[in-house]
């Protein structure tokens, strides 16, 4: 037995080992990706990027009727994308034990939204466990395989990015559980018709209340009790923050948020004064809590959007009168002056917002489409950024592949958007959900254009490879989708590539292909810097040239500053890709020479 | 026992900050503290602020600082040093890189970066340490690295023993930059930071 200081996400890797994984998949989603890139260091474990979410439980699902344990991760809205399978298999139940790890993204640090996925468990009636750290990671993947294959069921494992990105100390135990399972036919278990699936849907509600019997005897849920005057009910990362703003508090701290110990819980609110339900985001606990007959404090005070922070529990709680919190900071009291005028210090420094990376071939693309002025349905990667300053060249971003098909609705709304709009998805979000839409521009006789970024990578979340890279997870060679064939296949006739480097002509080959009454389709191809350095000259601005028109400054380069009233290239970020040699109408950008 | 202890690292994606953040974690676990380690990462390498939040003790609850909490700052930059003043104690110590990295917006001429930075500092943190860390990170070999000298200047008058950031270090860099770094460290860690009218 070692101790280790681990990420959440590596403990969910090592609970997967631990607990006998044979079989894991995932799609990449911030917080989640670095659990299926740990969890394919261990040999004992087959794990693999599936296209899409969906996909991936689907083969976890296949995974698990074949007899192994299985894993699948992905992001909170990744598991929107999996919901389709992940209802029914509520009601299969599985054959060896199947966790699936939904990674929530309160605060939306790398989100289109923070939804809460704890609602899922309630709707889908499958449990759900969330860790408060690292330790329970990896013990909840473990305990959710047996909870799995005890009861029947799927099991929910939702850690948020504080807990997945945050490292705490872990006991690794040197030893793998290895469990067998055979195959046998069952379909009335697994063929989810009518007549089936109405006797499975019985199952599920008789499963739902030997789970709320287990949630009664389980540590997963355990009262620590302390003061009488105030009794905490939470679960997740909020116990901690409570825990450090109220250490001599009552505490009913939830492992298992669904479904909730019922007794357990009225019995704590009997045993305090004061109630209060502390959770991020949603009421979820709050609700079912009430409708207990529990007078509580809750969302009536804390927020519903955003992390919680041990200042914000404090503050709010003392508002109503719970004086018992702990001083947070020593020194608060005693300088308020000083901290104010730190404050002030702080205050209208420029932000530091993250930027497209110096020759990243999605500016290229971005600033052509900027200069055509066409609207653009936008998606989600890297390329997103290109939506802030000083780019500013997306209209919309939604969720993954719907710039394919959202380009076809706008065309259809109105005659007049016609060649006025493209479409822009990256390569790994095409492969995820963009040849569906694709199919539909063609099939109901749209003109839309759609340019696919591929940077031959799944770069934001991390690079990662996908069908389009030709290389497995684990990094061996495969077939690799090809693009240009698949639009030929769908029936596009107009399938251009083209070098965003060569700005002039990628704004050339656009301006032609949103032109003509048909679908196009446009393949960007470039790779991503740190999947090949682009080994460009060294290139200067010359001052004798540079009249400090700030055109080339449009691009939102990192290499690129103002000095004083002209510009200047910072050779150390440059990797010559020349993008604002392009840009400049005077030829002020000179090559002087190789990098080194 | 002692309290629990505060350190924020903050700096520009690309800089180091989250290794010498892993680095300075597993030295404290080695030490036998628990250790909670706070970080967002994902916007790193595209040159956005990051920051590492570190709290050691006998136990730990919550990962997060908040403001008024650090008792230590290691700022990899000028402008980001100056961005995180506020979550620094009273009497905390704030040690910064004198490096300036410009943000986009003062990049594209919108926003000026501030001038006077050291001296703005001086008026609101009386435990100043101002170090160039680039020129004593070439010293040592290399200005990649310039995030360990800003370890060594920290590991001062840590609980931490000499020979465990040397093994850790040695673990954890390339085997090409080991001899590089260590010297790095002890040039951060022999720094002594010129007196007020420097």
């Amino acid at each position: 037995m070692e101790k280790e200081l681990l990420s959440g996400n590596e403990a969910i890797a090592r609970g997967a080992f631990e607990g006998g994984v044979k079989v894991a998949a995932g799609y990449p989603g911030t917080p989640s990706s670095e659990i299926l890139e740990n969890v394919v260091l261990y040999e004992e474990i087959y794990a693999q990027w599936s296209p899409n979410e969906k996909v991936a439980l689907e083969v976890g699902i296949g995974a698990s009727l074949g007899g192994a344990r299985t894993l699948v991760t992905m992001k909170h809205v990744g598991l929107n994308v999996a919901a389709d399978p992940l209802f029914t298999l509520s009601y299969t139940g599985v054959n060896a034990g199947l966790v699936v790890v939904s990674c929530d993204d309160p605060n939306l640090y790398s989100s289109q939204n923070e939804q809460d996925n704890r609602h899922y468990a309630r709707a889908a009636k499958i449990p759900m466990l969330e860790p408060s750290d690292s330790q329970e990671a990896k013990d909840f993947v473990i305990l959710g395989l047996e909870i799995s294959e005890e009861f029947d069921t799927p099991v929910l494992l939702r850690p948020t990015t504080r807990i997945s990105h945050s490292k705490s100390i872990v006991t690794i135990i040197d030893k793998r559980k290895e469990v067998k399972f055979s195959y046998e036919k069952d379909s009335q278990k697994y063929v989810m018709v009518p007549g089936h699936a109405r006797m499975r849907h019985i199952f599920v509600e008789e499963r739902l209340t030997k789970l709320k019997s287990y949630s009664e005897r389980t540590p997963l849920n355990r009262v620590e009790r302390k003061s009488g005057e105030l009794g905490i009910i939470t679960s997740g990362v909020s116990y901690q923050y409570a825990k450090e703003v109220f250490p001599d508090a009552s505490f009913l701290k939830l492992g298992m948020s669904y479904p909730l110990p019922e007794r357990k819980i009225l019995s704590f609110a009997s045993d305090v004064k004061t109630v209060c339900v502390i959770e991020e985001l949603d009421s979820f606990l709050e609700e079912q809590i009430r409708a207990l007959g529990v007078e509580t404090y809750g969302k009536s005070i804390l927020p519903h959007t955003g992390e919680l922070e041990p200042g914000i529990i404090k503050e709010k709680l003392w508002e109503v009168g719970c004086w018992m919190a702990k001083g947070v900071s020593e020194n608060e009291a005693s300088n308020k002056e000083m901290m104010k005028k730190r404050e002030e210090t702080a205050i209208g420094i420029p932000l530091r917002p993250p930027v497209l990376c110096p020759g990243c071939p999605h500016r290229g693309i971005f600033y052509a489409l900027k200069r055509l002025k066409l609207t653009v349905f936008g998606d989600i990667g890297c390329y997103t950024l290109a939506a802030l300053p000083p780019l500013e060249a997306m209209d919309t971003c939604v969720c993954m592949g719907a710039g394919v098909g959202g380009a076809l609705g706008f065309e259809k709304a109105s005659s007049e958007h016609k060649g006025k709009a493209v479409a822009v998805i990256g390569d790994s979000t095409f492969v995820h959900s963009g040849i569906t839409p694709l199919i539909d521009i063609v099939y109901n006789k749209g003109t839309s254009t759609v340019i696919i970024l591929d940077n031959r990578t799944t770069a934001m979340t991390g690079r990662q490879e996908h069908p389009g890279t030709g290389v497995t997870l684990k990094g061996e060679q495969t077939k690799a989708l090809d693009f240009a064939s698949l639009g030929d296949a769908i029936g596009i006739k107009s399938v251009v590539i083209v070098d965003p480097y060569n700005l002039e002509d990628t704004k050339n080959k656009i301006k032609e292909e949103v032109k003509k009454e048909e679908p196009s389709l446009i393949i960007s191809s470039r790779p991503c810097l740190f999947v090949e350095k682009l080994q460009g000259p060294l290139i200067e601005i010359d001052p004798e040239e540079c009249v400090g028109c700030g055109l080339c400054l449009n691009l939102g380069c990192p290499a690129l500053s103002k000095d004083g009233e002209l510009v200047k290239i910072d050779t150390a970020l440059c990797t010559g890709c020349k993008l604002c040699a392009e840009a400049c109408n005077l030829e002020a950008v000179k090559e002087v020479g190789e990098k080194e | 026992m002692m309290k629990i202890r505060n350190v924020l690292m903050v700096g520009v994606g690309g800089q180091g900050v989250l290794l010498a953040s892993e680095i300075f974690a597993k030295a404290l676990t080695i030490e036998g503290f628990d250790v909670k380690v706070s970080e967002i990462h994902g916007m790193a390498q595209r040159g956005g602020s990051v920051h590492s939040m570190i709290r050691y003790g006998k136990k730990i609850y919550s990962p997060m600082i908040m403001k008024g909490e650090a008792d230590d700052i290691l700022a990899f930059e000028l402008l980001e040093g100056m961005r995180w003043v506020p979550f620094l104690t009273e009497k905390g110590r704030l040690i910064v890189n004198s490096q300036e990295i410009d943000p986009l917006p003062v990049a594209v001429g919108k926003q000026e970066y501030p001038q006077n930075i050291p001296d703005n500092l001086r008026k609101v943190v009386s435990d100043l340490v101002i170090v160039d860390a680039l020129a004593l990170a070439k010293q040592a070999g290399n200005i990649q690295a310039a995030n360990i000298v800003l370890l060594g200047v920290l590991a001062k008058g840590l609980p931490v023993a000499r020979e465990i950031w040397n093994s850790v270090i040695r673990k954890r860099v390339p085997p090409k930059t080991m001899e590089v770094n260590l010297k790095a460290f002890e040039l951060g860690l022999l720094y002594e930071p010129l007196q007020a009218n420097e």
